[in-house]
C-alpha cells in the first residue's frame, strides 16, 4: 500500500497544493536543458543529418528541442534519420524528430509561421486545441493545406492549459515523423508541484514508405501479424483445455472469419517504437535528483499503436488526461491510445535508475527509456508480456452463449444497428451486446497483478463546464472489414458520407458503438468530448475517446465551435481507410 | 508518517476540488438556476461574430478524402512439376485493381512442357463485393491452346467461406451451347506463422463432350494439391508439394488416346510471389 502513497514535498505542508506556489522554480531546470537542446538541434539540422541513435549524446543532447513564446517559426522538411541501421528521410519540423516541444501560455495569442520545404503539401493540426476552424490544419476541411514552398500563418488565442500535441494531417506524414508536444502553462496554477518536467513522446517508426504499408494492408490485412494461431497452438490448447473446448473455440472464430490475435494492423515486425525519438537501444534518459518529484507528460504520437506504460518499481499518479486535470489516481500501469495524453507524477526513490517501459498492446515491441540519477545508468528491461487473445466476450459476443441456453436475450442489452450496416459488404461484424466497460483495463491488463488505469478511474477535477443535459443523441457505429481493410462509421466510408450536422450552441450526446474487433481511439476536433459515466453524467473531459472492441460509450459535445471539423479514428491507417466523418457546426 | 502524508494529500485535493467547484459556480450567470436539464449553459455560448463566420468556413478547394486505387498480383503457383519421367512448368496467377467494392480481376493458369503450351487460359472479369465475404464476377475466359471454342463468358462468385476456406465457383458459357463449370477451394494451415501448408482442390465439369477439346461431359477432372511454403517475406515463399490429377470418363479416354495418363501424381517445387 505504501507504494501508492504520495509523499508531500516537506513534512507537514499541504501536499501538492503547497508546491503550486512556486511554478517558476519547478520548470526552470527543464528550460535550461531545453535551451541547450535547441542549440544542438539547430546546429545538426544545419548539417542535414541527425542521428539520435548516436551513443555519445549527453543528457542535454537527448532532450527534446523546446521553443517558448508567442511567435514561432516552424519549417517542415525532410531530414535523414537512422533508427534501425538504415538511414531514411523523415518528415521533421526544424530538422528534429519529434518536432520541437512548443511552450505556450493560456491567454496568449500565438503566431506560428509554418513553412513547407517538402515536395508535397503539408499541414499541422493542433491536437486537442480549441481554435477557429481555419486554424485547425486539416486539408480539405480547414484550409487547402500548405503547398510546397509556401508558408501558412496560424494565429489564435490559447484558451486552455495542459499537455497536448501537434502533428501533420496530410497523407501519412505523421507516420514519417511529424509530431511534437504542446505544453500550455495554465492561467490557474496547477494543484500539484514537481521538480522536473519531461515530455515522454511515444511513437512508432517504420523504414517503409507508409503508402506502401497502407497498400500492403489493402492487399493482405494480416501482413504484419506474425502471432496468428498455429497448429502448435491448437495442439497445446487441446492438451490444456481438451479437444471439445478447443474445437468449439476454433469453429466459433472460423465461422466469423476473424482471428483473436488482431490487436494491431502494423506491428513490431516493421515498427521501431520510439520514446522521444529514441529507439530502445538509444535509451532516452531523463535525470532526477534524490527526493525530487518528476512530472512525465506522456503523449501517444504513434500512427497505429497503443502502448501499455509502466515504470517497474515506481507507482505513477495520473493527474491529467488529454490535458485536463483529473482527480489524482495512482496506478502501476496505463494503456494510452493513439492521440491521448496522460500527465503523471512520480517520486523515484530507492533505485538509481528506473525503466520507463511502453510495450505495444499487441506485444510485438516496446519503447523504452530511463529515469536515472546520472547519465549512462539503466535499469532492467522487462520481458514483453504474453500476447493476449481476444475473446468473444471482448467483442460483445458473450450473448451467443446465453442464446445457447435457450433463453431469449435481454432486449435491453441486445444491440441494434443502423440500416446502412445491413447487407453491407464492407461490414464484417456487428456487436450483439455492447456495454461501456469503463472499469475494464482492457485486454492483456486484466490479470497481470498490476494496478492498471481504467476510464472509470479518471474523473475530471471540475464539474461539467456546460451543465446542460444533451438535447439529442446521435448514435454512430464503428465499422469495418478486416480482410478488405476498410474502416468506416455506420458502414459508410468518409468518401460516401454526409457530414454530421450540429447546430451552434447545442449540447448533444454522441454514442459510439464498436462493431469491430479492434480498438479505435476516436478524436473530435474543435470541441471537447465530455465522457459520460455509467449513469450518463459528466465524468471526464477528453479529446480522444478510446473504444475497445464490443464497447458502447457516450460523450457530450458542446457545439460552441463554428465550422467544419474532423471526427475520426486516430489510427492513421483506419482514418485513411474511411473511418472519418466531417462534423459541421452551423448557426 | 505515510498515513499522515496521504491524508494531507487527500485534504489538499478536497480543498482544491472545492475551489474548482466554486470557480465553476462563479462562472454561471447570476441568479440562474442550473439544475440538470436547464436550457442555459453554465459557461455561456459566445455570440457569433462576422469574423467567426469567415474563420469557420474558409474557401477550400482540396478534398479531405483519401481513397486510393489499389492492386494485387499473386503468383500462387509458379512451379516445376514432374512425375519422374516427364516434367514441365505450371503457373496459377490472379490479381485485381480497383477500390474496396469494385475491382477488375485477372486470372490465368496453365502449363508448358518442353517449350510448348499445354492447357492454358486467362480470365478478365469485373468483380463486385455484394456480401460480407462474397464477390460476384462477370467477364471473359479465353483458352490459349489452339483449337475451336476458345472463348467463354464467365459468371462466378468467390469469397471466404466459414472456417477460412477460400472458394471460387465459376460457370462458363461458350458458343453453340457449350457449358462448363469450375469449383476451387483452398485452405491455409499454419505450422508456424511462416511455414504454411496449402491444400487445394479444383473440380472441372463440362456440359457437352467436345472431342476437339478432349473433354467429356460431366465431371471431367479434378486436381488436388498440397503445397508447403515458407514465407521468408509475405511476398516471397518458396514451396514444395505434391499434386494429384485425375480425369474421368470420356475425358480420361481422350487423354489416353494422345498418350497422356489420366491419373497423374507429381512432385512440384516453386515459388509463391505477390506484389
Amino acid at each position: 500500500m505504501a507504494a501508492f502513497s504520495i509523499r508531500p514535498r516537506r513534512p507537514g505542508d499541504a501536499g501538492w497544493l503547497a508546491a503550486s506556489s512556486q511554478p517558476l522554480e519547478v520548470t526552470r531546470p527543464s528550460r535550461r536543458t531545453f535551451v541547450k537542446g535547441l542549440a544542438m538541434g539547430g546546429a545538426v539540422a544545419g548539417l542535414g543529418l541527425w542521428r539520435p541513435a548516436a551513443s555519445a549524446q549527453t543528457d542535454a543532447g537527448q532532450q527534446l528541442v523546446s521553443l517558448t513564446g508567442t511567435e514561432f517559426d516552424l519549417t517542415i522538411g525532410e531530414t535523414l534519420m537512422d533508427f534501425t541501421g538504415s538511414p531514411r528521410l523523415a518528415v521533421t519540423v526544424n530538422g528534429s524528430l519529434p518536432a520541437p516541444t512548443l511552450r505556450w501560455k493560456e491567454g496568449d495569442t500565438v503566431t506560428l509561421r509554418v513553412a513547407n520545404t517538402l515536395g508535397e503539401g503539408t499541414s499541422i493540426h493542433w491536437h486537442g486545441i480549441l481554435l477557429p476552424a481555419n486554424m485547425d490544419g486539416v486539408p480539405g476541411l480547414s484550409f487547402n493545406g500548405i503547398p510546397p514552398g509556401e508558408t501558412y500563418v496560424y494565429r489564435f488565442t490559447v484558451r486552455q492549459g495542459g499537455t497536448y500535441w501537434y502533428h501533420s494531417h496530410s497523407g501519412f506524414q505523421e507516420q514519417r515523423g511529424l509530431y511534437g508536444a504542446l505544453i500550455i502553462e495554465p492561467l490557474e496554477p496547477e494543484p500539484f508541484g514537481y521538480d522536473r518536467d519531461y515530455v515522454v513522446m511515444l511513437s512508432d517508426w517504420t523504414d517503409e514508405d507508409p503508402d506502401r504499408v497502407f497498400a500492403k494492408l489493402k492487399k493482405q490485412a494480416h501482413y504484419y501479424n506474425y502471432n496468428r494461431r498455429t497448429l502448435g497452438d491448437f495442439a497445446r490448447d487441446v492438451r490444456e483445455r481438451g479437444l471439445g473446448v478447443t474445437l468449439s473455440d476454433r469453429l466459433a472464430w472460423g465461422e466469423m472469419r476473424m482471428t483473436p490475435t488482431d490487436l494491431a494492423d502494423v506491428t513490431g515486425t516493421t515498427y521501431t517504437y520510439l520514446m522521444n525519438g529514441h529507439s530502445p537501444a538509444a535509451n532516452w534518459t531523463g535525470l532526477f535528483r534524490r527526493g525530487e518529484r518528476v512530472r512525465l507528460r506522456f503523449v501517444n504520437g504513434g500512427a497505429a499503436s497503443y502502448f501499455d506504460v509502466r515504470i517497474p518499481g515506481l507507482p505513477m499518479t495520473v493527474v491529467a488526461a488529454d490535458g485536463q486535470l483529473v482527480h489524482p489516481v495512482t496506478v502501476d500501469e496505463f494503456r494510452i491510445a493513439a492521440g491521448e495524453t496522460f500527465d503523471v507524477l512520480v517520486e523515484p526513490s530507492g533505485q538509481e535508475a528506473f525503466t520507463i517501459w511502453a510495450q505495444s498492446m499487441d506485444r510485438t515491441g516496446y519503447a523504452r527509456g530511463t529515469l536515472a540519477l546520472r547519465d549512462g545508468l539503466s535499469a532492467p528491461v522487462p520481458d514483453l508480456d504474453p500476447v493476449p487473445l481476444l475473446t468473444m466476450a471482448d467483442m460483445g459476443h458473450e450473448g451467443m452463449a446465453h442464446q445457447g441456453h435457450g433463453g431469449m436475450m435481454d432486449d435491453a442489452t441486445m444491440q441494434t444497428h443502423p440500416e446502412s450496416e445491413r447487407g453491407n459488404p464492407l461490414v464484417d461484424m456487428q456487436v450483439m451486446s455492447a456495454s461501456a466497460r469503463l472499469d475494464d483495463p482492457g485486454i492483456g491488463l486484466r490479470t497481470n497483478g498490476r494496478r492498471a488505469l481504467t476510464y472509470a478511474n479518471l474523473r475530471a477535477l471540475f464539474p461539467d463546464p456546460d451543465g446542460r443535459e444533451p438535447g439529442r443523441t446521435v448514435e454512430l457505429h464503428l465499422t469495418g472489414h478486416m480482410e478488405r481493410f476498410v474502416w468506416s462509421f455506420d458502414g459508410v466510408k468518409f468518401s460516401d458520407a454526409e457530414p454530421l450536422r450540429l447546430t451552434y450552441g447545442e449540447r448533444l450526446r454522441i454514442v459510439l458503438v464498436n462493431d469491430t474487433m479492434m480498438a479505435h481511439p476516436i478524436h473530435l476536433h474543435g470541441m471537447w468530448s465530455d465522457v459520460e459515466d455509467d449513469a450518463g453524467q459528466f465524468q471526464l473531459r477528453k479529446h480522444v475517446v478510446d473504444m475497445p472492441p464490443g464497447t458502447k460509450r457516450s460523450f457530450r459535445v458542446r457545439a460552441d465551435a463554428l465550422g467544419r471539423w474532423a471526427f475520426h479514428c486516430h489510427l492513421l491507417y483506419h482514418m485513411a481507410a474511411g473511418m472519418f466523418r466531417e462534423v459541421r457546426v452551423d448557426v | 508518517m505515510r498515513t499522515r502524508a496521504r491524508w494531507s494529500v487527500v485534504v489538499g485535493w478536497a480543498v482544491l476540488g472545492a475551489c474548482w467547484g466554486a470557480s465553476a459556480a462563479w462562472a454561471q450567470p447570476a441568479g440562474q438556476e442550473n439544475e440538470q436539464g436547464s436550457s442555459q449553459p453554465w459557461t455561456p455560448i459566445p455570440p457569433v461574430t462576422d469574423a467567426d463566420r469567415v474563420a469557420a468556413f474558409p474557401d477550400v478547394d482540396v478534398s479531405a478524402v483519401h481513397d486510393t486505387v489499389n492492386y494485387f498480383v499473386l503468383f500462387d503457383q509458379l512451379e516445376w512439376q514432374g512425375d519422374g519421367s516427364t516434367g514441365g512448368m505450371n503457373w496459377d496467377s490472379k490479381g485485381w485493381i480497383g477500390g474496396d467494392r469494385d475491382r477488375l480481376w485477372f486470372r490465368t493458369e496453365g502449363d508448358a512442357e518442353s517449350g510448348s503450351l499445354g492447357d492454358a487460359e486467362a480470365h478478365l472479369v469485373y468483380g463486385r463485393a455484394v456480401a460480407r465475404w462474397w464477390d460476384v464476377l462477370v467477364g471473359l475466359r479465353q483458352d490459349l491452346r489452339d483449337g475451336p471454342g476458345k472463348s467463354w463468358l464467365a459468371l462466378g462468385v468467390q469469397g471466404l467461406a466459414p472456417y477460412w476456406f477460400e472458394v471460387e465457383a465459376t460457370v462458363y458459357l461458350g458458343a453453340s451451347g457449350r457449358t462448363a463449370a469450375r469449383f476451387e477451394a483452398e485452405y491455409e494451415l499454419l505450422f508456424t506463422n511462416r511455414l504454411v501448408l496449402q491444400p487445394l482442390v479444383e473440380l472441372n465439369l463440362y456440359g457437352k463432350t467436345g472431342a476437339e477439346r478432349r473433354v467429356g461431359a460431366g465431371v471431367s477432372a479434378f486436381d488436388i494439391g498440397l503445397r508447403l511454403r515458407y514465407e521468408f517475406r509475405r511476398e516471397l515463399a518458396p514451396y514444395i508439394g505434391v499434386t494429384w490429377s485425375n480425369a474421368f470418363g470420356e475425358t480420361a479416354d481422350f487423354a489416353e488416346a494422345v498418350g497422356e495418363t489420366p491419373d497423374s501424381r507429381r512432385l512440384v517445387a516453386g515459388v509463391r510471389l505477390w506484389f
